[in-house]
């Protein structure tokens, strides 16, 4: 599993969470509301990015890397290419079957890949920049219910332990089966494969249910009373509120000359 | 390798602002029923089990099975957590695990996490209770209804989860209905074999290990006539939305409306500033290379100023 966020002496992950959470959400909002053809607005969007992670001082080769992870969802897109209206741009025989290729078709399906792209980038620097403790306080604030501030921050506490558990599951498997998981021949019918992969998320959760049991004794007699734990919270600064409000403006700016040259 | 869990979690920018507002509203609406019910029926003691059971469900859509070269079976969960919790707490369940793959892992987009959610939690969930529950009383037999509740329940709740998805994208324009919801549909229904036999698995080791976690689970089932209907509504709704949609790619008129109600405010947006040009920029190619250069200057300012902080830091 691999964790995003990576720690860093920058402004960004200074900041306060629920500045850069808004942020991240107003600008994905905008990005969503963009016409198709407002190319002007793809590249100062995407300059407005680049910046934040020049700021942020993260590897941006991991960050290019992660940002391909939406990149399969895109087969959902292509019939577009194929089913909008003409102009047709491009025409392929393909033996007796034609496929056209058309102009609209072409622009809205670039238009939705930038615009997924942007976003996931928008995402992945919340994500990189901010410590999840931190998000989920910030998450509290803006008035995330208590008992999910408390179900999301124990999960996230054991959700290493708990795959690292079910990797144990897999190799102990691989290795008594002796073949792995994308083996062009695997050992056994269908059928033993997939019931023994059942029984290992049927023993995943029995191993998990006991766990919870004994992390709620443990829990208890530290002095647990359904409260979750306290994270301090820093208050928005006048600074700060000031740069949300800046960057607001300047997204709600983008949008709206971009409607405009339309 | 191409895996169902990809197909299921929507990326943003492939929905549309209204079509993921609305879902919002109705995820949001269902999560804090779900929230005031187990709030009832649940203490203090459910969170570390909810917490902990989220992770293991997370965990879980790591274990996988080679189908033939190249794909693999895995889970989702939706069925599982909702034999093994109940209804309600299987909503909260399968919320924090879907939450957690967007905050943390970008596995599904932050506006369409919505969507996200109502496939996943509200579908995912209910159309699985629904089918346990007319399941176990089809079949006298306990175990037999389980068990065939069980697969029933795990695959249903994949295809239509899938079906949902695919109307969402054909409602948001993104994907035609005609080629989305056969595809997606069909693809699903393979995967949703996968989920089948996975989910049989756990049940049968659950009810050969600790039987009486599955009895418990039917005590807590007889308050949730909500889900019930629920459940059997959305079912009923995706089966008959669905064959319709597709094989009238241009039937959804309701969609239409919103893109022709969408266009009409657009029109009249120009109409209000009708011969306004950006300042000193008259056509879009010419503001595309204005916007270029501001954007490379900004980026080359910001370049230069982190170097030069760096400098005076080192």
């Amino acid at each position: 599993m691999i964790e995003l966020y990576q720690e860093r002496e920058s402004l960004l992950h200074k900041m306060n969470a629920r500045v850069k959470i808004f942020f991240t959400l107003v600008f994905i909002l905008c990005v969503n509301l963009l016409p198709s053809r407002s190319w002007p607005a793809y590249i100062l969007f995407f300059t407005l990015l680049a910046s934040f992670f020049i700021l942020s001082q993260l590897s941006i080769r991991t960050i290019l890397l992660r940002s391909l992870i939406s990149l399969p969802f895109i087969l959902a897109a292509i019939p577009l290419l194929f089913t909008e209206p003409a102009p047709y741009l491009i025409t392929l025989h393909v033996k007796s079957v034609t496929f056209t290729i058309s102009q609209p078709g072409l622009i809205r399906f670039i238009a939705i890949t930038i615009k997924s792209w942007l976003s996931l980038l928008a995402a992945i620097l919340l994500t990189c920049t901010t410590r999840f403790e931190d998000l989920l306080a910030a998450l509290r604030q803006l008035g995330l219910p208590k008992i999910f501030v408390s179900i999301l921050s124990l999960m996230w506490r054991y959700l290493s332990l708990i795959v690292e558990e079910a990797k144990c599951l897999v190799r102990s498997r691989d290795s008594r089966s002796a073949s792995g998981v994308n083996q062009r021949r695997p050992n056994g019918s269908l059928w033993w494969r997939a019931g023994v992969t059942g029984r290992m998320v049927g023993n995943l959760f029995l191993r998990s249910l006991d766990r919870s049991e004994r992390v709620y004794a443990a829990m208890v007699s530290r002095g647990y009373s359904g409260e979750p734990l306290q994270v301090n919270v820093r208050q928005m600064s006048f600074q700060e509120s000031l740069i949300l409000i800046g960057m607001i403006l300047f997204c709600m700016l983008i949008m709206v000359f971009s409607y405009l040259i339309h | 390798m191409l895996t169902g869990k990809l197909f299921m979690h929507i990326p943003d920018g492939f929905l549309n602002v209204p079509v993921s507002i609305v879902l919002w509203v109705v995820s949001v609406a269902v999560i804090a029923i779900a929230l005031r019910k187990t709030g009832k029926q649940l203490g203090e003691k459910e969170i570390p089990l909810m917490g902990i059971l989220a992770a293991a469900i997370f965990a879980g859509q790591m274990l996988n099975f080679s189908v033939t070269g190249g794909t693999s079976g895995h889970l989702l969960g939706a069925a599982l957590a909702t034999i093994l919790l109940g209804p309600w707490a299987a909503v909260l369940v399968m919320t924090s695990v879907v939450s957690i793959q967007a905050l943390l892992f970008q596995d599904g987009g932050l506006i369409t996490l919505g969507a996200n959610l109502f496939n996943m939690a509200v579908v995912g969930v209910f159309v699985s209770y629904a089918i346990l529950f007319l399941l176990k009383k089809l079949f006298k037999n306990e175990r037999v209804g389980l068990f065939v509740g069980s697969v029933l329940a795990a695959w249903c709740s994949i295809v239509l989860a899938s079906l949902a998805c695919a109307l969402e994208l054909a409602a948001s324009g993104t994907s035609p209905a005609n080629i989305a919801i056969p595809a997606m549909g069909s693809i699903h229904a393979l995967i949703g074999l996968g989920e089948a036999l996975i989910t049989l698995g756990a049940v049968s080791f659950v009810f050969a290990a600790r039987k009486d976690l599955l009895l418990a689970d039917q005590k807590m089932g007889r308050t949730s006539k909500g889900i019930l209907i629920g459940g059997s509504m959305i079912t009923l709704i995706l089966a008959v939305l669905s064959p319709l949609a597709s094989s009238h790619p241009d039937g959804l008129e309701w969609v239409a409306e919103q893109k022709g109600f969408l266009s009409v405010a657009r029109d009249s947006f120009y109409n209000i500033i009708p011969d306004y040009v950006f300042p000193g920029i008259s056509n879009e190619a010419a503001a595309t290379i204005v916007a270029g250069i501001i954007g490379a200057a900004v980026v080359f300012a910001v370049a230069l100023g982190v170097a030069r902080t760096r400098k005076k830091s080192a």
